[in-house]
């Protein structure tokens, strides 16, 4: 589809635009705290300074963040190949069946360097399994790719439940979890990358799994920029039928973008797993596959805007924990709402208000070509 | 005698669960089939079922409740319209928006007005709707086989169980019986030709959008005016996105809907039913297995294994006037 409007300088494009949404979201995010009766500059300052104020509190920004940086990433690659991967909660929760298995079998024996690597890629290749059969069913049997992820959402949902309390379970427990890892299946935090800055971890779970979480969306930039099976994805995205006509194999693309989306979606479940609970539980998820949809919308799917969109996302699970503990009535449920408006203005309505700052900058750089004008005369 | 008894309860509360999927699915099935694809059938029904509740609970009055079901679902509807119609937005991604706005503002407001942990208050007799029972129906109850059937299945229902199956040949009706609808099914299929005809496409996909925003409505008063008293937090529970399975299940049509969204409920109501109880012949099945069936069907069917479900034309894709 043509893009109907006027293109913009760059800084336009990525950062005021996306910036604008953002306010206006949280304008009407204000506007539900008011409905509740409490004040929002209130809310937003409990909300700062729960995700800033101290350095657990940023550790603990920091770990919310890794999950997102994962999800939005996973979502991100597949719309730069025009597919909407709704199934990222579903391969994330799959996914963590691959870090089970790498803790439960070595734990015991190795250090956690040894296991790791092998959760990497348990988590990555569950969570790519998950996602092949959506994107083989799109390119085979042309059946839309958004319906069978929430169908395999809630698949997965169900697989887990019957996992966790008949299989994974351990004899005579009752809580439907995993046993607790030994010291090899838990992840080193990161107190050393928070103290260089003079700050605390605390108890706050920040992990190595943050830096995997970087490489990735390195490795993600590469893919997508830098290599021939991105820039097919690139083309399949803009024009279907461009890409058929250049001869690239749509299904082929189709496919392997939803694996690799699939398995950035499975690696997210390294951090709650090995990072911080120390053993697989029931939704250990949390809502965190949908995040990455506001993510990589906030993001405009560059990992450069992906990794502040997801520490922003941080921030508001962190802070927002802190706000429904200072105001009662505020509950952790701001979130997903501020979530739902994030998506609808950056998303949906991206474009409401973009022919006025079209327009704005039209005109103004117009002056500036007269003005130009005029000094050269 | 027995088993009657059982199979009588089991289609009973088939009936029951599957009221709110009809009314959703014959939603979805106004806008897709006018070109707008809703995967916020579940935002807009827990909104819904808040509003029923909220406003049940606080005038006492059950019809007061039902027309804030409805005003909040086709309020609700209208910003999806206004997203994906006016501003050519991504129509999924405004769905996906809608159902997090809904399920965090249900809790945060339903917490905030009153205080019992994300539901409304527990409603009185005339608050929430009672069950209709047909004349005689207890006296012929004790005829064998037809009594059971007429006092059991066909009486003792809401009167929104009998408008969900009422609503069924209504819609069929109107797609495919009137102007209205025929333009409606146009404009989903192709726009440009309903354009060239003189008719505005905008306006036909919003009355579309409308006319999901009422029956989602419905669905969301069933759940917390007739059967539950009261909002629960997340009451929808995937309701919206099985009803999504449904309309894909019976391929975009009226009759098939009811009948998917029976089977679906069914499905439901079985699994309830069984909680651990073996089944002959095939033994012991995982409760976890009889909840994902729905969409395991439903992946299956899109996969063109069990024929092939054609979605309208144009789905999904906004409409631009040519110039």
């Amino acid at each position: 589809m043509s893009n109907p409007y006027a293109k913009l300088p760059g800084w336009v494009e990525y950062g005021l635009v996306p910036l604008v949404n953002l306010a206006v979201a949280f304008l009407v995010a204000g506007l539900v705290v008011l409905l509740v009766g409490e004040n929002p500059l209130e809310a937003a300052y409990h909300l700062i300074n729960g995700a800033f104020g101290r350095g657990e509190y940023i550790g603990f920004t920091l770990y919310y963040a890794t999950t997102f940086i994962f999800t939005g990433l996973a979502v991100a690659v597949a719309f730069h190949a025009g597919l909407f991967n709704i199934g990222g909660e579903g391969q994330a929760y799959v996914g963590g069946i691959g870090v089970a298995l790498a803790c439960l079998w070595l734990d015991q024996t190795m250090p956690w360097f040894v296991v790791f690597p092998l959760a990497i890629i348990g988590s990555a290749l569950f969570g790519a399994a998950w996602a092949f059969l959506p994107g083989w069913l799109q390119a085979k049997r042309g059946s839309h790719i958004v319906i069978t992820t929430i169908m395999f959402n809630f698949i997965a949902s169900s697989l887990m439940v019957y996992l966790l309390t008949r299989v994974l379970k351990p004899l005579g427990s009752m809580s439907p979890q995993t046993r607790t890892f030994a010291e090899g299946g838990q992840l080193p935090k990161l107190d050393w990358l928070l103290s260089i800055f003079g700050l605390d971890i605390g108890t706050a779970p920040f992990n190595v799994s943050f830096l995997l979480a970087l490489v990735a969306a390195f490795g993600v930039w590469l893919l997508i920029w830098r290599t021939k099976l991105g820039y097919e994805m690139r083309t399949m995205g803009h024009s279907p039928s461009a890409a058929r006509y250049a001869g690239m194999s749509e299904s082929r693309i189709t496919v392997i973008t939803m694996m690799i989306s699939g398995a950035l979606a499975g690696m997210m479940a390294l951090n709650p797993i090995m990072g911080e609970q120390g053993r697989m539980q029931l939704d250990f998820v949390q809502g965190a596959g949908f995040v990455g949809i506001a993510v990589a919308l906030m993001g405009r799917s560059h990992p450069a805007g992906i990794i502040p969109a997801a520490v922003l996302f941080g921030v508001l699970y962190q802070g927002g924990a802190e706000i429904s503990f200072e105001m009662p009535s505020i509950s952790r449920d701001m979130i997903v709402i501020i979530q739902g408006l994030v998506i609808l203005f950056a998303g949906a309505l991206e474009n409401m208000f973009r022919p006025a700052i079209t327009r704005l900058f039209s005109t103004s750089s117009r002056r500036a070509a007269v003005v130009a004008q005029t000094k050269g005369a | 005698m027995d088993f009657f008894h059982v199979i009588v309860v089991l289609l009973e509360s088939t009936i029951r669960v599957s009221v709110p999927l009809i009314f959703a699915a014959l939603a979805g099935l106004f806008t897709e089939r006018a070109g707008i694809f809703d995967i916020g059938l579940e935002g807009k029904m827990l909104g819904a079922a808040f509003a029923a509740g909220a406003v049940a609970a606080i005038t006492q009055s059950v019809w007061l409740g039902l027309l804030a079901a409805i005003l909040i679902s086709v309020a609700l509807s209208l910003v999806h319209g206004y997203a994906s119609i006016t501003q050519r937005g991504n129509q999924i991604v405004s769905g996906v928006a809608i159902n997090f706005i809904v399920a965090g503002s249900t809790v945060i407001l339903g917490e905030a007005w009153f205080r019992q942990g994300g539901r409304t208050p527990a409603l009185a007799e005339g608050a929430r709707f009672q069950t209709i029972n047909f004349p005689f129906a207890d006296t012929i109850r004790e005829i064998p086989f037809i009594g059971p059937i007429y006092a059991d299945l066909l009486s003792g229902h809401f009167i929104l169980t009998y408008l969900a199956f009422a609503m069924v040949p209504i819609s069929w009706w109107i797609l495919y019986r009137t102007r209205f609808g025929l333009r409606l099914r146009a404009v989903g299929e192709n726009p440009g030709a309903v354009d060239t005809a003189g008719i505005s496409v905008i306006w036909m996909r919003y009355r579309a959008v409308i006319c999901c925003g009422i029956l989602c409505g419905f669905a969301g008063a069933y759940l917390s005016l007739a059967m539950t008293a009261g909002f629960v937090k997340g009451m929808t529970a995937g309701k919206g996105y099985i009803a999504l399975a449904a309309l894909i299940f019976a391929k975009w049509r009226p009759f098939n809907i009811m009948l998917a969204c029976l089977l679906f409920g069914f499905l439901d109501a079985f699994a309830i039913r069984l909680q651990g109880n073996p089944l002959p012949l095939i033994g012991q099945v995982p409760v976890q297995l009889m909840q994902a069936l729905p969409y395991i069907l439903t992946v299956i069917l899109l996969a063109g294994f069990i024929g092939k479900a054609i979605p309208p034309k144009a789905g999904g894709v906004p409409y631009v006037k040519e110039r």
